[in-house]
């Protein structure tokens, strides 16, 4: 019985050593080493920034095959901030991103595609505002290794472009200056093995 | 009747013009603030309507404020000898609400501005600080109180109309002129 558990054991973990060699990573969330932010202009004028307090996430990455590299994030639509309680309100409010109806966005991937030494085009599927279309992030590998406390990291930022009218959200009230938003998606994830 | 004194037959000057203006003043309110939340970003009155709606606010706070002062320093005519106990109760009832609605109405409209640490200006350059800052999503929940809330003082604004109303036309007695007659 006893040698039966240690198999088992020895089994599982030589399972999950296989799939670590696509590592997995979370999202450092806690350490707020990652961040959600978009930016639209005012009017024609100027950059309005903003960004979301509360996501999560996680990510799968392999140097030597980056066809497995997979990303996950959920988004929570009632954290955004743009350091102006009346204004998050009102984008929050059902005349645009309507939290209440649609609490979260998501991205997950579907294909990542090498363009460079450091730089890649991540293919997936935002869901916003209760819609669901492809977008294509540029993503730029900014770097990886050992950090001082014994785990393993890597880091990443991707942006990307969108149309929010496409999702459904009143875009067109805020004038033709202001149809596109770009996202800011950085993100360093902590290796869930722990393995240097 | 004295600007100052009431007494049982009439309420004083004073307590009318207060009692009038804040009637004016709340469905003045409602309105604009109905209105102002429809309009859309490149309308001249998107910064300037929500503007007057926080300054006159304020102004109907102050109002408020003297109001309930003077409201407990003086006598008070208080309910006709011909009222039932009931209607004693629903009015006491209904004026305590009116009074309560307000200042929720003052405070959560106070919060949606403030929420995030931002003053609430007023008055073209009045600055009324934040007091209560880095509650998660407190200005949403601000918002929809301020719009219940208003929906709510509306409809007993109503209701305490229809009850003057009532002893008027029905009861026949002086329960409204004591709020409307010059006397």
């Amino acid at each position: 019985m006893k040698k039966r558990i240690t198999g088992v054991l020895a089994a599982a973990v030589l399972g999950m050593a296989a799939q670590v060699d696509a590592a997995d990573y979370v999202v450092d969330k806690q350490g707020a080493h990652a961040f959600v932010q978009f930016r639209v202009k005012h009017l024609g004028y100027s950059w309005l920034y903003g960004r979301f307090n509360d996501f999560d996430g996680t990510f799968t990455y392999d140097e030597k095959d980056p066809s497995k590299n997979k990303i996950n994030v959920t988004v929570k639509i009632a954290s955004l901030d743009s350091n102006h309680a009346e204004r998050d309100k009102h984008l929050r409010s059902a005349d645009f991103l309507d939290a209440s109806k649609f609490p979260t966005a998501t991205f997950t991937s579907t294909a990542y595609k090498p363009t460079g030494e450091k730089t890649a085009e991540l293919t997936g599927d935002l869901t916003l505002h209760g819609v669901t279309k492809p977008i294509t992030i540029q993503v730029e590998h900014i770097g990886a290794g050992n950090d001082p406390w014994g785990g393993y990291r890597a880091g990443f930022e991707g942006r990307a472009t969108i149309k929010p009218e496409e999702w459904g959200i009143a875009m067109a009230k805020l004038g033709p200056a202001s149809q596109e938003v770009e996202l800011f998606l950085t993100v360093e994830g902590v290796r869930k093995d722990g393995k240097k | 009747m004295s600007f100052w004194r009431s007494n049982e037959r009439s309420y004083s000057g004073f307590a009318k013009l207060l009692h009038w203006i804040s009637a004016l003043t709340v469905v003045g309110l409602f309105i604009l603030g109905l209105w102002m939340t429809g309009l859309t970003y490149y309308d001249p009155w998107y910064r300037r309507a929500p503007d007057i709606h926080k300054s006159v606010g304020i102004a109907l706070l102050l109002v408020t404020v003297i109001r309930l002062i003077y409201r407990f320093s003086v006598p008070y005519p208080g309910s006709l000898p011909s009222h039932s106990k009931l209607e004693r109760l629903a009015a006491k009832l209904a004026h305590a609400g009116l009074y309560v609605l307000l200042f929720v109405m003052f405070i959560s409209g106070y919060l949606i501005t403030t929420a995030q640490g931002d003053p609430l200006e007023v008055f073209g350059g009045v600055q009324i600080p934040s007091l209560i800052s880095g509650i998660d999503n407190l200005e949403d929940l601000a918002g929809e109180i301020h719009e219940i809330a208003a929906y709510t003082l509306i409809g007993l604004a109503v209701l305490h109309a229809g009850a003057a109303l009532k002893h008027h036309f029905i009861d026949k007695n002086v329960t409204v002129r004591r709020m409307t007659s010059g006397k």
